[in-house]
């Protein structure tokens, strides 16, 4: 995957750069608004990772500029002013994300692929499965080893998600986005209570666990 | 009295308390003064001027008289006296020549008036006559011989010309007076509303409306100036608060960013030592330290743009009782895993404007501190409730309460309770709690539950946030 990072601080390029790149991604980097429009303007991308405050040419302008030139590239925005009224500035001004400093590089990591995954559109899904677990949309049942597991709403919600991210880091922040609807900084671990008794329903009982904890990160749904 | 007449009377009241009226009413009273004294200065001299002249005519007459009586004797003056009246047909002249015991000798009087004459012999009486009563002013002579000579003058003219002359000052004074209070009030009432003009938008601005800006008459008046110079203060300050903004958005960024680094590169070393060995859970505790101050960073920063009227949010109808459904669906299972009961009595249709992202946050920030403080077995409810046009967002726990000397002071930053020394946090939760609700145009109440403590925000039902 081919990603533009534009950001000015060169030790947080050099660390997301060093990241995205063992995570087997592609990355140009440019450390201005200048040089980053030109890159974004003249070379492909499949997603630019914009910071919102730069020297030469602000973020909120690089992007404007660009969807202004129709340049479609899908666009994380990056910024320290982690307020409601900036993210709402910045998806008006045709950003697809939002992810306000600090972060952390598997949340990073997790919005850049699922924008990536977002643009792919995989088509209407309605069974999903990994390992021997099973997971139908329609019916809304789920099934380990061919048990039925009974969920409330917002859990069945919850491994959706976790679903359409399997094998990805997904962290609190985007869970709770997600699958309540609210941007918001709880100071306890209420996604893990959640996650937990998810965990309890689908692992329990099973010799291989699927929902694992990424420590320092989140959560992801994978085999082993 | 209804609403109308009671605005009206305030409208009133706020007029005759006004430093522009007061200055009106003064200026009325100068001027009626100066008015009065003009027209008294032109009734003296015209009516005061008008009677010396008809007694200089009596006295020039009675001179005459006694001259003729002196040279032609009592016929030449008895002849004089009836050629005078004959030439008088109108009557306008009083004569009598009487004895020195008051008989009528001769004249068109029948008997000597009863009224005193003073010292210079001059009298005032009425005369009755068929045609109605006259107003007469006199002289009385005495001449050699005891006789006595009255001569006068029928004042009944002077009298109306009088009368004239005084209604029309009562008529000029009481115009003048009525004018100068009329201008007074109007002109008081022109200056009042600009003044009031120029408070309206203080107002609306220290509401939190920065954008405003006192209207101008353009006409460049003194008003105008005052208007045209709030303005530019107005401007300057403006201008201030955005450099205070950037600076505040250059130091979460200056800030923020090195924290950031020390934070990736802790990510970076957990990957390369082991999780379990002593190193591993020192990079652990390292980062979960960095975390909490990133998050204390965060809030700190968070409301201090929020009370500065530098975050704008996309207001919108709420319906409180789904963000309160919301809250329950997330923390039911907190509560559960620590032995409380979540509970929950909400009330449907309770609308607000509001930014559902803050004030999810708010009631998260509640909810936290309730489950927190609550000890196991106890109850902790979320109450959306209306009353009237009110709306109540409120948390209620069963937990250890907080001194009701405190229940101020617990919404100031970093402040921990005695009780909340021991548990995590960074002790500005209530805080931005308290933020939130100012930028939603909410206040908060705290109430002793007994045991325990009610959080509740009281908004107004769907009336407009103020802007911000």
């Amino acid at each position: 995957m081919r990603i533009l990072l534009i950001e000015d601080d060169e030790a947080l390029r050099a660390y997301v750069h060093k990241g995205l790149s063992e995570a087997g991604h592609c990355v140009e980097q440019a450390a201005d608004g200048k040089d980053g429009l030109f890159l974004a303007s003249t070379e492909t991308f499949d997603v630019i990772i914009l910071d919102r405050m730069l020297p030469a040419l602000d973020g909120l302008t690089v992007l404007k500029t660009l969807r202004g030139a129709g340049n479609s590239t899908a666009v994380l925005l990056l910024s320290a002013l982690g307020e409601v009224d900036d993210r709402v500035a910045g998806l008006r001004a045709g950003g697809d994300d939002y992810l306000p400093k600090p972060f952390a590089f598997s949340e990073l990591l997790a919005r850049v692929e699922g924008l990536v995954r977002r643009g792919r559109s995989d088509g209407p899904e309605t069974v999903l499965s990994l390992a021997d677990l099973e997971m139908d949309l329609l019916a809304r049942t789920v099934r380990r080893a061919g048990r039925i597991i009974d969920l409330q709403p917002r859990e069945f919600s919850l491994l959706e998600y976790l679903f359409r991210n399997a094998g990805q880091v997904v962290t609190r922040t985007m869970l709770l986005e997600t699958v309540w609807g609210y941007r918001f900084d709880p100071q306890t671990n209420v996604i893990d209570v959640h996650i937990s008794r998810l965990r309890a329903k689908i692992d329990r009982g099973f010799d291989k666990p699927l929902l694992h904890t990424v420590r320092g990160a989140g959560y992801s749904l994978r085999e082993a | 009295m209804n609403k109308h007449e009671a605005l009206a009377t305030a409208g009133w009241r706020s007029l005759l308390r006004s430093h522009a009226f007061r200055l009106a009413l003064l200026h009325a009273s100068v001027f009626g003064s100066g008015v009065a004294l003009l027209l008294g200065f032109l009734y003296w001299s015209t009516a005061g001027f008008m009677s010396s002249q008809a007694d200089q005519t009596i006295a020039a007459e009675i001179e005459g008289l006694a001259e003729q009586y002196l040279e032609h004797g009592l016929e030449g003056l008895n002849g004089l006296i009836a050629e005078r009246i004959r030439r008088d047909p109108r009557g306008e002249s009083v004569y009598l020549f009487a004895s020195p015991d008051y008989r009528a000798l001769a004249g068109n009087l029948d008997r000597w008036p009863k009224a005193a004459a003073d010292e210079q012999g001059w009298i005032d009486f009425t005369l009755q006559t068929p045609a109605g009563s006259r107003s007469v002013r006199a002289r009385s002579f005495v001449l050699s011989g005891g006789l006595r000579l009255l001569v006068g003058r029928d004042v009944h003219s002077l009298e109306k010309v009088r009368t004239l002359v005084h209604r029309a000052i009562a008529w000029g004074l009481a115009i003048t007076v009525a004018l100068a209070i009329a201008g007074g009030a109007a002109t008081s009432r022109a200056t009042l509303r600009r003044i009031e003009a120029i408070n309206q938008t203080s107002r609306e601005i220290m509401a939190g409306d920065l954008g405003l800006r006192v209207p101008t008459s353009g006409s460049g008046d003194d008003f105008d100036q005052l208007a045209g110079n709030l303005n530019a203060m107005l401007d300057e300050i403006e201008t201030l608060m955005a450099s205070v903004r950037d600076v505040s958005d250059n130091v979460a960024h200056d800030l923020r960013t090195p924290l950031t680094r020390l934070r990736h590169r802790l990510e970076t070393l957990k990957s390369s030592v082991d999780g379990d060995s002593e190193a591993g859970r020192l990079v652990e505790a390292a980062t979960d330290d960095v975390d909490q101050l990133l998050s204390a960073f965060t809030a700190l920063l968070r409301i201090a743009r929020l009370e500065a009227g530098q975050v704008v949010s996309a207001f919108e109808p709420l319906e409180l009782g789904g963000l309160a459904d919301d809250a329950y669906d997330l923390y039911e299972a907190v509560a559960e895993s620590r032995g409380l009961s979540l509970k929950r009595r909400i009330m449907s249709g309770c609308v607000i404007n509001a930014d559902r992202d803050l004030l999810f946050q708010a009631l998260g920030n509640l909810l936290e501190n309730a489950l927190k403080f609550t000890p196991p077995s106890g109850d902790v409810t979320i109450e959306v409730v209306r009353r009237g046009e009110q709306v109540l967002l409120a948390v209620a726990d069963t937990g250890l309460g907080v001194p009701k000397a405190q229940h101020e002071q617990m919404f100031e930053r970093f402040f921990r309770g005695e009780r909340s020394r021991t548990t995590p946090g960074h002790g500005l939760g209530l805080s931005l709690v308290a933020a939130v609700a100012r930028h939603h145009g909410a206040s908060v109440d705290v109430y002793d539950n007994e045991p325990g403590l009610t959080v509740a925000l009281r908004f107004s039902a769907s009336a407009a946030p103020p802007a911000g």
